[in-house]
């Protein structure tokens, strides 16, 4: 068994480290601030081939694996979260499904731009009345002879203003998750909009918002996969986009270490840095040793989804323990800063709030303890 | 001569450069508790005239290969005209300024000759018959000793402004040595010099510099650095980040990936204090510190420190200077 | 075109150096090393020549076993391939010695130019690159912002004081880079996979026909010690116009620059 990282890895971890220190992180109060979406960085992010991490070079992929995926999500987070999950969202729920449901036209046509970002990718399942009950979802696909028209409105959609290509479930048969579909929408396709754009708590460089169908019509061979089997695309897509999310969790409870860390050996009170007194000691051993043992349970549901095999629980485990650490750590690091930790000139209340919420996208932890329970607890 | 300490002596304009002045009263030193002499050695047109200014400075003797066919430099006709005159004389140590020149030709001119050579030397010693040299490492985490070895010939290049001219000795002449010089070929051939705009004494070389960092906020606030420059006879530099902005030209900047300068006094405004930066100012004498941000490292170093917000203590500072100046010229 | 760029494998400048307790160097565990800032842009301007002009680019280094990674850097940034010597007779030698072990390499194989960072971050010392061009008996410019190629000549801009030299310079030659000269390109994941996968040549003294005396060092470190300590300093407190008052007849008084 092997706990070190190789050499390539390294390699991954050591060169994003660098870019996102030096291009990233001197942006991220800005970013946060004026809620900016940040184009140029995405472009350079594409030509390094972390928009399509695991998406093979053929594709115009880096052509690693899941691993190389989860380091890449870290080192980003760590500098700035909301990059961050536009890099998630592309990666594992765009470029992913298309790889691995679409045909090779659709695999050649949309991956090569997705994967190098040139072109934003986005997915939409939740919808106003439909986010953990997901197969409730209401949105309609009608079969209308040499196109599909979509109808129904979706919500919550992540790099949905900026995103050229939408990954769209909807139903096209009975109620429940055997009735829906998976589509690939264009942003020029008549009928789709983006709608009410959201203002929310964090991760403000990257968007959320509606995208309205109405009558949308898309060609048909924009199906992905099979009729009425989009569902379990969706559910698919999930696993690897919750161990990206649990790198992001990961990556933004480690800025609030590391932050805390720093500042409780420049802060003095009561006439020594306050890295001497115990309570804070205690509080940076419980949130490094949380923190370690959220990344290796990323590293590990990483690892079993690379050797091919069923990596639902433990992707969901991963997401789950990382996403409720960084919440908690970020809290931490608030309350090593004292008041300082208020001030939005300091880092941690953005750590704070752009934790929130990875507790709840992508599954939210109440949905997580049940995909984990439900594998233990079957007959 | 073997307790001879020699020194490579920059010159532009019939004058020897400042650092020249610098590495002359080392020489002296050295050659006075060798029992030798100190001797200056010139090149290109014109250097036979600097032998009173190098004495005065130190030299005894003064190797000058007068020739206009050294009057610019390339690597390889200094080396051809500097080889056979160091193998011939045997000095016991060569003093190079660290300068683009110097820099070029002494590891090329130690690796023709096998001689020990160290780079950056913040400081020359004789320790028991022994050269010893002091020199930053690691972005001036540490410092280095190092001793030469052996018999052969030495080359210390020594920073700027690191060492004390001596006091000049009026009237003191150096010996000229004319020196033959066989102008040999160079295989590279300067086509150009495009001098670039800068009115102020080099980083390098300057007492005083007023350096901006990313807390400046933008090229256009650079002019009033400039102001406190000129009216404290300095220069003006800069951090990285204004440099990656393209807020300043690559000339400006200072630390690990530009210039190692030690001035007398180093006024860093809205500067954070990066190890990068200060392995390329920490060892200015006089460090004045000027951020919004108590937590800046840049206090941990500076000699006096200001929090306060640059935009408003920089241009008071420039009114009191102004007033001081003004009421010293003037006391009536 | 072949090229050459020879290579460094540093401490992250980033990173807090211990040093050992009998002063004798830097304690390497947990440091963590990359390849040379300088020779980043030695690499990317020799990919981006064999991008515009066709050839190999070879990366070379000599140094202990943890310098291959400065060698897949550089091959994940688009060398194609990379040297490695190898040897523990390296560890006493000096600049010279490695460079006459890295011009030894070099004649090994076609080289039209050889590139290197102008100087190396641990130490700053820039013999090297010189003493290299002197070993091989070729042309040298060190501290090149610009290169451009015109018939088997290179044509570059170097700083000095005061001024941009422009100087023409026949090929076969020995270039030290320096900053300016380009924006070195983060490794592309794809680049990371070929790096990995490229074999590296390692070569040992007696393989270069080299033996330990010709690296007798001709310097020697006596001690490494900590900088020294920048007396504690004084924060001037109170209203900005007093701040500044007090500032200047500081500077009138005691440091005596007005």
């Amino acid at each position: 068994m092997e706990f070190e990282l190789g050499e390539e890895h390294r390699l991954v971890q050591a060169t994003v480290r660098e870019w996102a220190t030096r291009r990233l992180l001197p942006l991220a109060p800005e970013l946060d601030r004026q809620g900016r979406y940040p184009p140029e960085l995405v472009r350079e992010l594409g030509e390094m081939g972390l928009m399509g991490v695991f998406i093979p070079e053929e594709y115009g992929g880096g052509g690693m694996d899941t691993l190389a995926y989860c380091i890449v999500m870290e080192e980003i987070a760590r500098a700035e979260a909301g990059v961050s999950v536009v890099v998630s969202v592309n990666n594992s729920l765009a470029c992913y499904p298309i790889f691995a449901f679409g045909t090779e036209a659709q695999k050649r046509r949309y991956l090569p731009e997705l994967a190098r970002g040139r072109k934003l990718g986005c997915y939409c399942l939740t919808e106003p009345t439909s986010g953990s009950d997901a197969a409730s979802l209401r949105t309609t696909a009608r079969d209308d002879g040499d196109s599909w028209v979509l109808n129904g409105t979706k919500a919550f959609v992540t790099n949905g203003v900026e995103a050229e290509v939408l990954i769209v479930y909807a139903r096209t048969g009975e109620p429940g998750a055997r009735g829906i579909s998976a589509f690939i929408a264009e942003k020029g396709d008549p009928g789709l909009s983006v709608g009410k754009v959201e203002r929310k708590l964090g991760i403000h460089a990257s968007s959320t918002c509606e995208i309205v169908l109405e009558d949308c019509r898309i060609p048909k061979d924009r199906l992905l996969g099979e009729r009425d089997r989009g569902f379990p695309i969706a559910m698919a897509t999930l696993d690897g986009g919750r161990i990206g999310i649990a790198g992001q969790a990961v990556g933004i409870a480690r800025a609030a270490l590391e932050d805390a860390v720093r500042y409780a050996k420049e802060r003095r009170q009561f006439g020594r840095p306050i890295a001497e007194f115990q309570a804070i000691q205690w509080k940076i051993a419980d949130m490094a040793t949380r923190i370690q043992a959220s990344r290796l349970l990323m590293y590990r549901a990483a690892w079993v989804r690379d050797q091919g095999r069923r990596h639902t629980r433990e992707a969901a485990m991963a997401k789950l323990f990382a996403s409720e650490t960084a919440m908690w750590a970020a809290t931490q690091a608030v309350q090593v800063y004292g008041g300082y930790g208020y001030i939005q000139d300091y880092p941690v209340e953005r750590h704070f709030r752009d934790a929130k919420i990875t507790e709840i996208y992508e599954g939210t932890s109440e949905i997580q303890r049940m995909v984990i329970a439900r594998q233990l607890l079957a007959p | 001569m073997a307790t001879d300490v020699w020194v490579l002596c920059e010159h532009a304009g019939g004058r020897l450069r400042k650092i020249a002045h610098e590495l002359l009263g080392k020489a002296r030193e050295l050659a006075g508790r060798l029992g030798g002499r100190a001797a200056a050695v010139a090149l290109g047109e014109g250097s036979g005239a600097l032998a009173e200014e190098a004495g005065t400075h130190g030299a005894d003797v003064l190797y000058a290969l007068d020739s206009p066919a050294l009057s610019s430099y390339t690597t390889d006709s200094y080396v051809a005209a500097l080889a056979p005159l160091l193998q011939r004389e045997r000095p016991f140590l060569l003093l190079v300024g660290s300068t683009a020149l110097g820099r070029d030709l002494a590891p090329r001119l130690a690796a023709r000759l096998r001689a020990g050579i160290v780079t950056d030397c913040t400081s020359v010693e004789l320790q028991e018959g022994r050269v010893v040299v002091t020199r930053p490492v690691m972005t001036r985490k540490a410092i280095a000793r190092v001793a030469f070895r052996g018999e052969g010939p030495k080359i210390a290049v020594v920073l700027p402004n690191v060492l004390q001219p001596a006091p000049p000795v009026p009237g003191a002449r150096a010996e000229v040595v004319a020196v033959p010089v066989d102008a040999a070929p160079s295989r590279t051939r300067l086509v150009g010099i495009e001098a670039v705009a800068r009115e102020t004494v080099s980083l390098t070389e300057a007492d005083v510099i007023v350096s901006g960092g990313r807390g400046m906020r933008g090229p256009e606030h650079f002019t009033m650095l400039e102001e406190l420059a000129a009216l404290l006879g300095g220069a003006v530099g800069s951090s990285r980040p204004p440099v990656d902005s393209g807020w300043v030209p690559h000339d400006y900047e200072i630390g690990q990936t530009g210039k190692t300068v030690n001035p007398l006094l180093y006024i860093a405004c809205g500067i954070s204090g990066a190890p990068q930066h200060l392995a390329g100012m920490s060892g200015s004498r006089y460090i004045v510190a000027i951020n919004k941000d108590p937590q800046a490292p840049i206090f941990g170093v500076a000699s006096y420190g200001i929090v306060g917000d640059v935009f408003e203590i920089v241009p008071l500072l420039i009114d009191e200077v102004r007033r001081v100046k003004g009421a010293r010229r003037d006391p009536a | 075109m072949d090229i050459v760029v020879c290579v460094k494998h540093v401490p992250d400048t980033e990173a807090p150096v211990r040093l050992r307790a009998d002063g004798q160097g830097i304690d390497e565990s947990g440091l963590p090393f990359v390849l040379n800032y300088y020779d980043e842009h030695a690499v990317e301007e020799a990919v981006r020549i064999k991008e515009r002009v066709g050839g190999t680019v070879t990366a070379l280094t000599a140094g202990p076993p943890r310098a291959v990674e400065a060698l897949r850097a550089s091959l994940a940034m688009g060398a194609d391939k990379a040297v490695h010597i190898q040897d523990p007779a390296l560890e006493g030698t000096d600049h010279l010695g490695i460079a006459r072990v890295l011009a030894a390499a070099v004649r090994r194989q076609p080289a039209d130019l050889i590139l290197c960072g102008k100087l190396a971050t641990d130490d700053n010392a820039g013999i090297v690159g010189p003493a290299l061009a002197e070993y091989l008996g070729l042309p040298q410019a060190t501290a090149v912002t610009r290169l451009e190629l015109r018939d088997g000549t290179a044509v570059v801009h170097r700083e000095v004081e005061g001024a941009v030299e422009v100087v023409e310079v026949p090929l076969p030659a020995v270039l030290t880079v320096e900053r300016g000269i380009n924006e070195p390109r983060y490794p592309s994941l794809p680049g990371i996979m070929r790096a990995k996968r490229t074999p590296v040549t390692v070569l040992t003294l007696a393989e270069l026909g080299m033996g330990a005396e010709d690296l007798t060092a001709l310097t020697e470190l006596v001690r490494l010690d900590p900088p020294p300590r920048r007396p504690a300093g004084r924060l001037l407190e109170g209203e900005p116009a007093e701040v500044v008052r007090e500032l200047v007849r500081i500077l009138h008084d005691e440091v005596k620059v007005l």
